[in-house]
């Protein structure tokens, strides 16, 4: 029988992952704030194109990735993945410096994941999280890259996962980063962003 | 010029700017830490900027417009043969002007023109670690970050209080990031310091050499480290550029003759030329 076709990703790869990833450093420069993720290529589902192009951009074969229970269930998604990034899949979250999340409301703890060391505070995850919407005005945020104060939120969440992102931000420089990709858009929240309720 | 090689975009392979894209957005994630990265040998040599020339081959597209200065000025030779790589190898737009270059590759200055939040500032750094000439080894001044063991540097800024009566440090003068890392802000004047504290641009430092990417997301507080009965002061200017007459600005001298002739002028020739109405082409002299 004939395997199934693995769907294409960047036709471009030089300048349209260079694209995704400015809009990537953006939002990490400026947490909070939303960015367009212009993909323009389709993914198997469950796997969505935005978090993929994320993906495509940063991983190879040198960073292993951790999926969630909903993504490592498709193969369509673990094919695709190992094809276009190289990346191999590791099940244990301290190990990868990726992660991916596709069901937000059942994502494992922030501290399930590699928080680095004090002396290689960089040796840790990065989370990308596929969300619905990033419209969300539930949290104040400040810090590194935000003038003032800019109000962000970002669902489907967890419940409870403000206080995981305070405890992250607490631990700093030790943490995670997260990424929030929608359909098109990407957002983030590095490890340095204080977060608090909207009034 | 068909027989010229051909290159993947902006010179670097695509893997290798994978593996810098991720310094980098590590170095965003924790201001001022400096992140290790697996410098790759460039076709230039060491202490010509291969640190910032990665850092912007990394993050360079193809609608970019390209701005390098060296000491302030975009007509030298390392400021040149930069910018003309990048004309080569991505064929992107390069300028002289500030206020429309996108990505700003620098050697040793700040521009005096306030940067935007669409810009990006890319330094090019000989000597990462604030802490070397204090402690050589590695092992220890990473140690030093971690608890945050800034005592050495203070008592090597004290030390130049009891010397000199001040502090003699006038380049690479140590900063803190948001209360947490000291920093080296590359062999910048001290002048330009305090452009560096809540400034609107992102701002990424390179040091090919030293394998090492760090970085200030706009909006990061940045402080000149001091004493509270010696507090920071910038460099002051006693006379205005020679050439447009502006203050406030940064000066280098210039030996005019073998009679003792100088004339201060502004280091940051686009500034000094656009106050000038731009009426002359490049040099000042």
């Amino acid at each position: 029988m004939k395997p199934p076709a693995i769907s294409p990703a960047f036709h471009d790869v030089s300048r349209q992952s260079q694209a995704v990833f400015r809009a990537i450093m953006q939002a990490m420069a400026q947490p909070g704030r939303t960015g367009l993720l212009d993909t323009g290529f389709e993914t198997p589902a469950p796997l969505a194109p935005g978090a993929a192009a994320i993906l495509l951009t940063l991983a190879d074969f040198e960073t292993p990735l951790w999926l969630d229970a909903t993504l490592s269930a498709s193969p369509a998604t673990t094919d695709y993945l190992r094809f276009h990034t190289g990346a191999s899949l590791v099940s244990d979250p301290q190990s990868a410096a990726f992660a991916l999340i596709a069901d937000a409301e059942r994502a494992p703890p922030l501290t399930a994941f590699s928080q680095g060391t004090p002396d290689y505070p960089d040796r840790s995850t990065t989370l990308v999280f596929q969300v619905g919407s990033l419209d969300g005005q539930d949290w104040r945020l400040a810090g590194p890259g935000i003038k003032g104060e800019t109000v962000f939120g970002v669902s489907p969440l967890p419940a409870g996962f403000m206080q995981q992102l305070q405890e992250n931000n607490a631990c700093a420089p030790l943490g995670v980063d997260v990424l929030f990709a929608s359909q098109t858009r990407i957002a983030a929240i590095p490890r340095s962003t204080r977060i608090m309720e909207a009034r | 010029m068909s027989s010229a090689p051909v290159y993947n975009f902006a010179y670097l392979d695509e893997q290798t700017k994978r593996m810098i894209r991720r310094a980098i957005l590590k170095a965003i994630a924790v201001p001022g830490y400096q992140v290790p990265f697996a410098s790759r040998e460039m076709p230039m040599p060491y202490g010509w900027g291969t640190g910032g020339v990665q850092l912007t081959a990394s993050i360079l597209g193809a609608g970019d417009v390209l701005k390098v200065i060296d000491q302030g000025a975009d007509d030298t030779t390392n400021a040149v043969s930069i910018r003309k790589f990048f004309e080569k190898t991505a064929g992107v737009e390069t300028t002289s002007l500030t206020g429309d270059a996108t990505i700003i590759q620098t050697r040793h200055r700040i521009p005096e023109e306030p940067l935007t939040a669409d810009q990006i500032l890319v330094y090019q750094v000989p000597i990462p670690e604030p802490l070397r000439f204090l402690e050589p080894r590695e092992t220890e001044t990473r140690q030093m970050h971690a608890l945050q063991d800034y005592g050495l540097m203070h008592v090597k800024l004290y030390e130049d209080i009891s010397r000199h009566g001040h502090i003699a440090t006038t380049y690479a003068y140590p900063v803190k990031v948001e209360a947490r890392y000291v920093m080296d802000p590359s062999p910048i004047p001290k002048f330009d310091n305090p452009k560096m504290d809540m400034c609107s641009a992102l701002q990424l430092f390179g040091a090919g050499r030293e394998q090492r990417i760090y970085a200030l997301p706009p909006y990061t507080q940045v402080t000149s480290l001091d004493f509270e009965d010696h507090p920071f002061e910038r460099t002051k200017f006693e006379k205005p550029c020679g050439l447009c007459g502006a203050t406030g600005v940064y000066l280098d001298e210039i030996v005019t003759d073998d009679q003792g002739g100088r004339l201060f002028v502004c280091s940051d020739t686009d500034y000094c030329e656009g106050r000038r109405g731009h009426e002359t082409d490049g040099g000042v002299l």
